[in-house]
């Protein structure tokens, strides 16, 4: 659950159901995300990358999950999550889109980053 | 005579570039750190000594490296350079010897012709005029090229030239006024007096015949002495700098100072020893093939050197090392990029006085936030082995030299345990290239103590990004090897027994094995045991990257094919059976890129394996014929 | 006087080929029909059972032969057409071997060819063993043999999606459109062949576009059981049991899925042809950037080449099934016809 910190940032209460509620949700880092690697937004989540993916191996590390989130403004599980790639590129070799999975996993950090300090 | 006094500005320009120097080099000297002091001390003397004035001769002065690259390109630079050179050296002897005294002010070497208008009637004077008419000649040579490469580039082999920024353009502007100005200014003297020789003589005495010769001489001298003035108070914000910070440079690099992992006075004297000569971005694949222009190395450079915000450009580059081979100057354009890379964001605080005026102390402060963290790596207890195969996280897309290095070794009877088999951890190498060392040496640990404990002799890898950071950044007792150094090895002790595919086949060599780790020839060797090997257009240090590259971080998918089907299109002229490669990312790059055939060295030499089936046949043949012998 | 019936050449035998031509004929055109391979057919004569229904392939086999039998049409195998060109007494033709023929009109129904599997090395076909194509699924079924390599039966077969398809890494960015429907099929075909044996589909998405094509995919999970994951195989590799093993991620269920494989089929999509591809390029035909013909118009004018008297038949427009391929090939001879006719 979301400590009382976080929700504030996101505007919306302490207790707040499981569903997405998209009208609330802040979607500012997913807009930092396209507007440095817009390859992004061709993401149609097969799964792909996480399934080829070397972090994912020994840690519950899961790039198309993170990538849903990001773009349903759900930042809050991924704090901890983005810091577990080990950039090795294996997704970018995958993706049949041709997404540069490694660009938005840096990029994605860095906008949570931003975040915290409020910058974004 | 009150018409001297056109002397100042060039006096002045002269003056303040020499203290500008002086100052500039103590403080840079000044910042080096203790050791690179005393390497610096002992770099003035002996063989390092001599290496550098010779380097100084065959590259400031005579443009080697460039006339490599493209003759009149090196010719129009050489002209200019030793050319003046020539003409300085020459005029003082000129002053000195044939002036009013000995051991005179500069001036009245550059300004010869004014203060002596009627020398070199007859003997040793005349000969000295052709001489020095000729160097002007020769300098105007190079001046004329200069001025068709701007507009023509290709003309010098050249695909693009360097942009310039304002203060580039008004030195350039200066530069090139120069010696047309003193073209004009001895010539109108000599006019004047009807001395001078072959080319200021003649041309004078043309002026002369229908204009005031005598009136006009003075403009002109006025002009020459101007712009050598703007041209000296522009050099240190322009690129012309470079030309006495090379000479600092080259006396440092062979000292055996090199760039490290962060910034520091070499890093600063690197960027001001750039001379802005476009030669990197004529041979960037990411300029020519892909159309990408403003993030080649001059650029890099130029933004560190002004201080300017470049964490896209910095980014933005395959890390293939083409520029660095091929740059004049010898600045370490990889390591610096990495060290911009390892820059985090600038740190909000306010920067000290030392930290403000050096642009690298300013670079420098930054907070370095952790990014990565595999606090959720287990540790691992490997069996024992001889001999350790780590595929890499790329070789295991490339299922095929997996296969190819089993058979192998399988057939040379090595006794391998394959340690990434079920995944494993990535070496760590891409983590370095984006700039993150300290997460990378988590990475490292991780495999390392794997290695450590499972007390291999060898450790082979199929991938030469792998190879390159377990060579230079693990710390292993084992040997690391590049697959086809093994298969070398293997062949060369004979445990492998080959056959002779008739293939024709051209070999590409990975920028990482290749121009990142020195592996040229081992490659070629095995690939000619077992096939014709033809050459390429661009092969060992300046082989083309593929485009795959892990090293550029925000290139779109788009661009690297575009990059990649224009190496391929290169590497295939001349219609081979097969290319092969040494790296897994290649390989699937290639595979993407163009029609033919597409192996790894690996995949091609268990091809030339004997076949096991014919093995067994030709036992159960021997057998039969036994039989058949003993029942006959 | 009798006149001289106008003579249209078709390019290509298979099924856009045999139907136009057939059609042709039984208006009283003469007919030249070029076909590459030793028999018409085309890839037709590969299929075992046709979707939706899974109808023996030989019915519609037999019924082609019947229309490309009609006396008014001469089949020329071996033989490919390399280059047309239209002059102002009709089209010229070049076949390989260097004859040449003129004919009123031309219909290019050179087809397509599938994705060749080893580019996609990640999925080790010809690497490892028990790593095989639709099409040669299609054989065992026709053999009426569905065993590994070693000869045993499969206990658990899995079926791979978009191979060679919506994948920008083998430059196929297009939908093969077929290749979902055969993968219910033939996930039908092998638990009725099998009882036994486990079936799963690993897909991106479920492109049951056609008739009855939804109905077959709930039939395939109402009545045979076959399991349906969605994900992207990423790579196989082989355990020490020999046994394959697939890396995707169950996105459905958020989690990475680890399993083990007798037999993995790639559902290998639809590329244009290869002799296609010369033919247009010596000719002029506009491609498109999935590579297939551009046509006149995407709506109203999908048989036109934009060349006089140069029409397109069937897959080399695009990837489609045998019923539209057919109606496509009719379409193209009322367009050939109304050509002839002005």
């Amino acid at each position: 659950m979301m400590s009382a910190t976080g929700a504030n940032k996101f505007g919306f209460a302490i207790n707040r159901s499981r569903m997405i509620d998209y009208d609330s949700s802040d979607r500012k880092v997913r807009e930092y995300i396209t507007s440095r690697e817009p390859s992004f937004r061709l993401c149609f989540a097969c799964g792909g990358c996480t399934a080829t993916c070397t972090a994912g191996q020994h840690t519950s590390f899961n790039l198309r999950r993170m990538n849903t989130y990001i773009r349903r403004g759900e930042i809050e599980p991924l704090r901890e999550e983005v810091t577990r790639c080990m950039l090795c590129g294996k997704c970018l070799l995958v993706c049949p889109r041709g997404v540069n999975t490694r660009n938005v996993v840096a990029v994605a950090a860095e906008a949570i980053r931003k975040l915290e300090r409020n910058e974004l | 005579m009150n018409s001297d006094l056109f002397v100042i500005p060039f006096n002045l320009g002269l003056y303040f570039i020499l203290i500008y120097s002086v100052v500039r080099s103590v403080a840079w000297f000044r910042s080096l750190s203790r050791p690179d002091k005393l390497r610096l001390q002992r770099g003035f003397f002996g063989k390092p000594f001599m290496d550098s004035l010779r380097e100084i001769f065959m590259e400031s002065l005579l443009h080697r490296k460039i006339f490599r690259k493209n003759p009149v390109l090196g010719y129009m630079h050489m002209s200019l350079a030793f050319g003046w050179f020539l003409l300085i050296v020459f005029g003082t002897i000129e002053a000195d010897f044939f002036g009013e005294k000995h051991l005179n002010p500069p001036s009245h070497a550059i300004f010869f012709r004014w203060f002596n208008p009627e020398h070199g009637a007859e003997g040793l004077a005349r000969i000295y005029n052709v001489w020095m008419d000729f160097l002007l000649a020769f300098i105007l040579s190079g001046l004329l090229l200069a001025v068709i490469k701007r507009f023509t580039p290709r003309m010098m082999g050249m695909k693009k030239t360097t942009r310039h920024t304002w203060t580039d353009r008004l030195a350039l502007t200066s530069l090139w006024l120069i010696f047309p100005s003193r073209l004009l200014a001895e010539s109108f003297t000599c006019g004047a007096h009807g001395s001078g020789s072959f080319l200021t003589g003649n041309l004078g005495s043309a002026l002369a015949s229908f204009l005031p010769a005598a009136e006009i001489a003075p403009w002109f001298w006025w002009l020459y002495s101007l712009s050598l003035g703007t041209f000296f108070f522009m050099l240190p914000v322009s690129r012309y700098f470079h030309i006495p910070v090379e000479l600092f440079l080259i006396f440092m690099r062979n000292s055996g100072i090199t760039t490290g992992d962060k910034h520091s006075s070499y890093t600063e004297v690197q960027t001001h020893a750039c001379s802005s000569c476009g030669v990197c971005i004529s041979v960037c694949q990411m300029s020519y093939a892909a159309g990408i222009n403003d993030i080649q190395s001059a650029y890099f450079i130029k933004g560190l050197r002004n201080d300017r915000d470049i964490s896209a450009i910095t980014a933005n580059c395959l890390m293939c090392g083409r520029c660095e081979e091929v740059c004049p100057v010898g600045i370490e354009l990889g390591p610096m990029r990495l060290i911009e890379r390892r820059q985090g964001e600038r740190a909000d605080r306010r920067l000290s006085l030392p930290e403000r005026y050096s642009v690298m102390r300013k670079r420098s402060v930054t907070e370095k936030v952790p990014t990565q963290s595999y606090g959720y790596l287990v540790r691992e207890e490997p069996e024992k082995a001889e001999v350790l195969f780590f595929a890499g996280c790329m070789t295991h897309l490339t299922p095929s030299v997996i296969a190819a290095m089993k058979k192998i070794m399988e057939s040379a009877g090595v006794k391998y345990r394959f340690m990434d088999e079920k995944g494993g951890v990535c070496c760590g190498r891409p983590l370095m290239l984006a700039g993150r060392d300290r997460e990378a040496r988590e990475l490292i640990n991780h495999n390392s103590d794997i290695i450590w404990k499972s007390g291999a002799k060898i450790l082979v890898t199929s991938c030469p990004i792998c190879y390159k950071i377990f060579r230079e950044s693990y710390y292993l007792e084992a040997t690391v090897m590049h697959h086809s150094e093994f298969i070398n090895l293997l062949i060369e002790e004979g445990s492998l027994r080959l056959g002779y595919l008739h293939r024709k086949v051209v070999y590409h060599d990975p920028c990482e094995l290749g121009r990142g780790s020195g592996i040229y020839e081992e490659p070629r060797a095995v690939i000619s045991y077992v096939a014709e090997l033809l050459e390429a257009s661009q092969e060992r240090s300046m082989s083309l990257c593929c485009g795959g590259s892990l090293g550029n971080l925000t290139l779109a998918s788009g661009k690297k094919a575009m990059i990649a089907a224009d190496a391929a299109r290169l590497l295939t002229m001349s219609s081979p059976d097969e290319l092969i490669t040494a790296c897994p990312l290649c390989k699937k790059t290639f595979v993407q890129a163009t029609k033919t055939k597409v192996s790894d060295i690996a995949e091609l030499v268990a091809a030339a394996l004997p076949a096991p089936s014919t093995r067994v046949a030709r036992r159960r043949a021997a057998r039969a014929t036994v039989r058949a012998n003993d029942a006959g | 006087m009798k006149t001289v019936p106008k003579h249209v050449l078709v390019a290509g035998g298979g099924v856009a080929g045999m139907e136009a031509a057939g059609a042709l004929a039984e208006m009283g055109y003469r007919v030249t029909l070029v076909e590459k391979g030793d028999d018409p057919g085309g890839h037709l004569l590969q299929w075992h059972a046709l979707f939706p229904d899974r109808r023996p392939a030989d019915e519609v086999r037999s019924y082609l032969r019947k229309r490309a039998g009609h006396h008014n049409i001469n089949i020329i195998t071996r033989t490919t057409v390399e280059k047309v060109r239209h002059h102002p007494g009709g089209v010229r033709v070049i076949l390989s071997g260097g004859t040449e023929e003129e004919a009123d009109a031309v219909i290019v129904a050179t087809g397509f060819d599938l994705f060749d599997a080893h580019r996609k090395e990640e999925y080790g076909y010809g690497i490892y063993d028990n790593v095989i194509t639709s099409v040669d699924l299609e054989a065992m079924f026709n053999r009426g043999r569905l065993e590994k390599a070693d000869g045993t039966v499969p206990s658990r077969i899995g079926l791979i999606h978009c191979v060679g398809s919506r994948d920008e890494k083998v430059n196929n960015n297009h939908c093969s459109k077929v290749c979902c429907v055969t993968a219910v099929k033939q996930a039908i075909e092998v638990r009725q062949m099998l009882p036994s044996c486990e079936v799963f589909c690993f897909y991106m998405d479920m492109r049951m576009y056609g008739p009855y094509y939804e109905e077959l995919y709930r039939e395939s999970q109402e009545v045979h059981n076959v399991n349906f994951i969605r994900g992207k195989v990423s790579e196989a590799s082989v355990n020490i049991n020999n046994r394959l093993v697939i890396k995707v991620e169950d996105t459905l269920a958020g989690r990475p899925l680890k399993m083990e494989l007798d037999i993995m089929v790639l559902m290998v999509g639809m590329e244009m042809a290869e002799s296609g591809a010369k033919l247009a390029e010596a000719s002029g035909f506009r491609q498109g950037i999935n590579s297939f013909l551009e046509s006149g118009d995407h709506h109203y004018g999908n048989n036109l080449s934009g060349i006089k008297g140069v029409f397109y038949a069937g897959t080399c427009t695009a990837p489609m099934n045998i019923t539209d391929t057919i109606s496509h090939a009719r379409a193209a001879v009322a367009e050939t016809v109304r050509y002839l006719k002005a």
